[in-house]
């Protein structure tokens, strides 16, 4: 079931439309970054074309003394400062022009990537803190049938393809724009025809790499997906080694391999042979065009209309455009890309969050828990529970035995509000639990669940996790009480000892009872057990049980478990089957019933007695 | 335990790594000289550029003359048309270089990891296989066959340039070239930075990833433990240093380009100054004489020369990033496996890429563990002088806690590993006299958690005998009664059971397994239990195929539900590497030992699990 969910996860967004809001929310504190990088592309371009002009200008003007091509404004200027003259003997002012262009040009070069790295890594930030956010506030529904591989893979690479987008080429496209815009200005200024002739190729190699870039797409895919399979298949060689090993199958294994390694060689040498032709031809496009405009220039300055820097200038220029212009096709494939990413991880920021059914009080916890026709199901034709009613006092001991599916614990998670019921009333002291703000109602129920989850830091960290005010000895002392302090204390580094993903692996039983110790340091008035002592023998289990009555002699304890020895002191016992209550009553009460909890007090009464085998 | 992934912050460049690496390169001549030659032409056609339009300049522009034009025009095109193809044919070939390298290197990486022993498999990740394989494979692979490109391309590019300079002016070159020593330094000391800070960055962003899996894996006990506002703190916390070491990381490559460019600037404006003069007033100049042509080309070569600067420092960079690498890589090829046959029964018979099965002895299935004592490298002594004697067809169960001994019993009986003391015979033989597959080719092994590969259930079946027919297999399928469910799937036998068979459940990947084992039919059966169990149906079903399977063969079952060994010839209690108790299931239960306990427990829960009833599995615990 959860195979054919992550299918739909992944399968879904892929036609999503770009969600532009999200991306204006997310800009949302950084756009001034992007209007200086807008301004910085602007000036770094500007300067980056001073520069040929600077040697045009030379060649013209100061070398050659022709005046025509050079534009009004900068002729009186130069007139004002002495004219040629002046230039041919400060020839130095024309270097440290240039110089100085160059410098401009690069501190604008900095201040763009500055500017985009600022906006970049902000956004960055806030998707990423708003996903977390997001992902631990979703109900818990959410997280029971969502596949964690794929929600990883979203928070990270998509994350990370929508940062490298805005990082690396939302500028570029400005700045081919930019580029494109002014060098046509500049060259329209100077001659018209020439500018055509110039600028005659870009079109078709602009779209040339539209078109190359869309097709190569599906070469990229042709490669992934040999490469994937290829992958797979070494996953499943490794992982079943000794399969292959002790059917002797690894000349069949190497043959399988062989075959598909060099199937994904061939893929890839494909896509890179089409790379190869495009950057080739392209190449030579770009080359062909400013070989024109230097052979045009040339006829024009015989002819009288082009002068000797208007070619350089000329050149230059067309050779300065035609890099971008070339890669302008993947930039618009890689924005394809973010966008689709954007998409998904819309899809995460768009699911709903826990609501408050209620008026979201904060009152005291202390007092009767009283369930009265509790109905429940995960969806409308199924009923997990069914008409639970029962009432439970401070002080009290709940103990509940039912089978697999027969609703426990969902009932729990009613309580804790982790489902909303469908059907009857919850009240905690008087209050209905919809109305008590969720927040509240958890921190005042302690659970432990059968399979704890424990936090990669160490057991110390973990255990003081909701209580980080407390003293060592507070730790030591629930530590005692779930009878795990001196398996504790054994380890090499003791409670240091780092747990979790990146620590060492703790025993199932182990777990559990870290677990309880950091349950009793919520100084929950109810206390909730789901068959969390399953992983501990039964003597650890009845002195835990004994610590934590004398705990919690006021509150609440619920106890989930199949072993009759637990459940026995309990003063409500309630038997599940089937969605509802079939028994309720103490030990000795629901021992002189037909029932089934009698049936299984034999059953566990006989074995522990040896007289059966 | 296992080999941790390791950042390898490599200082050095390790040139010993590289240059075993580059053999691989070596090994395709064609390609490798191919790629040299499609790369002097384009560096030379690369460095004459400046040098046409130096012409058209002194020729054309400055005279007002387009005598030759037409001539000039069609040299200058086919100067294009050669460079392209010298692109076109570099790219491809050093493609097909680097595709070729990737393919060698996993193929002798694959070899080697079919080779290796299981004590190596023990240690290490199967993610740390595959980054070795994969990943770094493709990443060396591309440096090796790229870099190759760019440094020749640089070093023939600026080695061309310069000299050219030299040629048209030396005075000049020499002048506008003064800042080159500089520039070099600089870049390999920024690119050295930019690299610590990128390891930086990295390095936290696994933590980020880390913190979301451990967000979402625990975000039902975050809630019921009301931790939502301080998960999110701490997270906000780390992301805001990923933030500020990302900044700076970009900050730093950032500062990069702009400061080469401008220092390279300074260059270029003396070029135009002292150059201008010679144009100017050949006579008084510094540098002398020079054309307009002399000079355009020559503030072309200034502004063109730092790009190579820049590849050369990246490159180097680069190989630093990726020693790390090429390091794992060539450690992963190094690993020798601790089982090999020796070379005179290789010779004899065989070995897995070339079997002489005509020479094996056939088996008949006695086995005899003589003082069997196994130690890993590390001095944990799992097993200690071990005797056990197994007639032909007999059915041995092993029982005891985790690790207790048993799967090493069952590893040392499947030639696994071998005894560090004492020897294993089967049929009177020590196993190190034959080859390994010779062994191996006459085991069934059936694991805990079945694995299967992707392909279809008959693919699967015909595993350990590819040449079986269609009829055997369904034979097969029919004796450990999966044809039921088989006949069941979309297209029977054909159907695709996805990636290890996700699209059965444990119980179906469970029989398949079984009658995969069944048409292989082996003399020497080994059972490793699942610990868990499947639904009462499946069980009754596995039931009948292991008892089909037990018949007529010598099999070992390491046993976790105890109803499964009730008929074994012996059951054997393992505790610390020897046996505690030995006997039928009567003799045990009679001893009210170990094996008592454990039997009088697993009763208990059975039926208390019956009485309860197999009611509809709840959702949530799916």
């Amino acid at each position: 079931m959860k195979k054919n969910k992550k299918k739909i996860l992944i399968e879904k967004p892929e036609r999503k439309k770009t969600n532009w809001k999200l991306v204006g929310e997310l800009m949302h504190g950084y756009r001034h970054y992007i209007i200086f990088a807008t301004i910085s592309v602007l000036l770094s371009t500007a300067f980056s074309y001073a520069v040929p002009y600077v040697t045009s200008f030379t060649l013209d003007y100061v070398i050659q003394g022709i005046s025509t091509s050079t534009p009004k404004f900068l002729l009186s200027l130069v007139e004002s400062l002495g004219g040629r003259d002046y230039f041919v003997h400060s020839l130095f002012l024309c270097g440290i022009a240039l110089f100085f262009f160059t410098a401009m040009n690069c501190l604008f070069t900095f201040t763009r990537r500055q500017n985009i790295a600022y906006a970049s890594e902000g956004m960055a930030t806030k998707l990423r803190n708003r996903l977390y956010r997001h992902l631990e506030d979703v109900p818990y529904d959410y997280h029971k049938h969502a596949s964690t591989g794929d929600l990883v893979q979203r928070c990270t690479s998509d994350v990370d393809t929508v940062r490298r987008f805005v990082h690396l080429q939302l500028m570029e496209i400005v700045r081919t724009f930019v580029m494109f815009i002014l060098a046509a200005i500049v060259m329209f200024s100077v001659n018209v025809k020439m500018t055509l002739i110039s600028l005659a190729f870009l079109p078709f190699l602009t779209i040339g790499s539209f078109i190359y870039f869309k097709y190569v797409q599906e070469y990229f895919t042709g490669s992934d997906e040999a490469e994937g399979a290829l992958s797979t298949m070494l996953q499943e060689n490794l992982t079943g080694v000794r399969v292959v090993r002790a059917f002797g199958q690894q000349k069949s294994e190497i043959d399988k391999f062989t075959k598909l390694n060099s199937t994904y060689r061939e893929k890839t040498y494909k896509l890179i042979k089409l790379l190869g032709f495009y950057w080739g031809l392209s190449d030579s496009v770009g080359y062909i065009q400013i070989g024109l405009s230097l052979c045009m220039g040339v006829i024009g300055v015989y002819r009288g209309t082009f002068t000797l820097g208007n070619v350089a200038l000329f050149t230059t220029y067309v050779a300065m455009l035609t890099w971008p212009v070339r890669q302008l096709g993947r930039i618009l494939a890689d924005m394809g890309k973010a966008g689709v990413s954007l998409g998904r991880l819309d899809e995460i920021l768009s699911a709903p969050v826990e609501q408050e059914p209620g008026k979201a009080l904060s009152p005291d916890i202390k007092g009767d828990i009283v369930f009265d026709n509790v109905c429940f199901g995960y969806d409308r034709y199924n009923d997990v529970l069914d008409g639970v009613s029962f009432t439970a006092k401070p002080g009290q001991t709940v103990a509940i035995l039912g089978a697999t599916g027969s609703g426990k614990t969902s009932l729990v998670q009613l309580l804790q509000r982790l489902y909303v019921r469908t059907a009857g009333s919850i009240t905690i002291a008087g209050t209905d639990v919809n109305d008590i703000e969720h927040g509240h109602l958890r921190e005042n129920i302690g659970i432990v669940l059968q399979e704890p989850f424990l936090y990669s830091r160490t057991i110390m960290e973990n255990i003081r996790i909701c209580a980080p005010c407390s003293t060592e000895e507070d730790v030591y002392f629930a530590a005692r009480t779930a009878s795990v302090h001196e398996v504790i204390e054994n380890f090499e580094q003791g409670y240091e000892t780092l747990v979790g993903e990146r620590g060492v692996t703790l025993s199932g039983g182990q777990q559990q009872r870290v677990a309880i110790a950091r349950t009793l340091m919520q100084k929950a008035p109810i206390l909730i057990f789901d068959d969390s002592m399953s992983a501990v023998d039964s003597e650890t289990d009845a002195a835990i049980r004994k610590s934590l009555l004398a705990l919690n002699q006021e509150g609440i304890t619920f106890l989930i478990s199949h072993r009759i020895t637990t459940l026995r002191e309990a003063d409500n016992i309630l038997v599940l089957e089937n969605g509802r209550i079939t028994q309720q009553g103490t030990h000795s009460e629901l021992i002189h019933q037909e029932g089934l909890y009698r049936r299984i007090a034999e059953i566990q009464d006989a074995i522990s007695e040896g007289g059966n085998a | 335990m296992y080999i941790e992934e390791q950042d390898f912050a490599a200082k050095k460049i390790d040139w010993n790594v590289w240059k075993r690496l580059y053999r691989y390169a070596l090994q395709n001549k064609k390609l490798f000289f191919t790629v040299i030659v499609a790369l002097v032409v384009v560096a030379a056609i690369d460095i004459a550029y400046p040098l046409f339009t130096k012409y058209a300049i002194d020729h054309f522009v400055v005279p007002k003359t387009i005598d030759g034009l037409g001539a000039f025009a069609l040299l200058y095109l086919a100067l294009i048309l050669i460079q392209s193809s010298g692109v076109i044919t570099f790219i491809t070939f050093a493609g097909k270089l680097e595709m070729a390298i990737a393919y060698t290197i996993r193929q002798d990486a694959f070899l080697r990891l079919q080779e290796l022993s299981f004590s190596f498999y023990d240690r290490t990740a199967v993610g740390y296989m595959m980054a070795r394989m994969m990943s770094d494979t493709s990443r060396l692979s591309d440096m090796i066959a790229w870099s190759l490109v760019d440094v020749l391309w640089s070093l023939l590019y600026a080695i061309g340039c310069i000299v050219t300079m030299f040629v048209l002016s030396w005075k000049l070159a020499l002048i506008s070239l003064a800042v080159l020593p500089l520039l070099a330094f600089i870049s390999i000391r920024l690119q050295k930075s930019m690299l610590k800070h990128q390891r930086e960055a990295r390095k936290l962003n696994s933590r980020i990833t880390g913190a979301f899996n451990e967000g979402i894996m625990g975000a039902v006990t975050t809630k019921t433990l009301v931790r939502e506002e301080d998960n999110a703190n701490e997270f906000n916390e780390l992301t805001g240093k990923m933030r500020q070491a990302s900044i700076k990381s970009a900050l730093v490559s950032a500062s990069f380009f702009p400061i080469i460019m401008s220092l390279g600037a300074v260059g270029t404006g003396l070029a135009l100054t002292l150059g201008g003069q010679g144009v100017l007033n050949p006579q008084t100049a510094l540098i002398g004489a020079l054309t307009a042509g002399t000079l355009v080309a020559f503030i072309s070569y200034c502004t063109q020369i730092f790009d190579p600067i820049q590849q050369l420092a990246n490159i180097l960079a680069e190989m630093l990033g990726s020693q790390a690498s090429a390091e794992r890589v060539i450690t992963l090829m190094d690993t020798k496996p601790d089982v090999t046959d020796s070379a005179e029964i290789i010779w004899k018979y065989g070995d897995i890429l070339d079997p002489h099965p005509e020479n094996w002895e056939p088996i008949t299935g006695n086995i005899t563990f003589d003082h069997v004592t196994f130690q890993y490298k590390s001095g944990e002594r799992v097993l200690d002088d071990f005797s056990l004697d197994v007639k032909a067809g007999q059915t041995i169960a092993l029982v005891g806690e985790t690790g207790a001994g048993k799967s090493t019993i069952v590893n040392l009986l499947c030639r696994f590993y071998e005894p560090t003391e004492g020897e294993i015979r089967i049929d009177g033989t020590d196993y190190r006299q034959r080859s390994q597959l010779w062994l191996q080719s006459s085991l069934g092994y059936v694991l805990q958690t079945p694995h299967l590969f992707s392909g279809t259930i008959k693919d699967n079946i015909r595993f350990g005998k590819p040449d079986a027919t269609d009829e055997e297999v369904m034979l097969a399928a029919r004796l450990v009664h999966a044809e039921p469910f088989i006949l069941q799937q979309e297209k029977g036998y054909d159907t695709e059971i996805g990636e290890s068979g996700a699209r059965l459940s444990t119980g179906q990947k469970q029989l398949l397994s079984f009658a995969r084992v069944v048409l292989k039919d082996p003399r020497i059966f080994v059972l490793d239990e699942a610990t868990s169990s499947i639904d009462t149906e499946t069980e009754q079903l596995i039931q009948n195929a292991i008892t089909h399977i037990l018949n007529n063969r010598t099999s070992f079952i390491v046993a976790h539900r105890l109803s499964t060994i009730r008929t074994a010839d012996r059951i054997l209690v393992i505790r610390n590497g020897k046996i505690q108790e030995s006997g039928t299931h009567e003799e045990l239960l009679r001893q009210h030992g170990y094996y008592y306990d454990l039997y009088t427990q697993q009763f208990c829960e059975d039926r208390t699990a019956e009485s309860l009833g197999t009611a509809k599995q709840e959702e949530e615990n799916d």
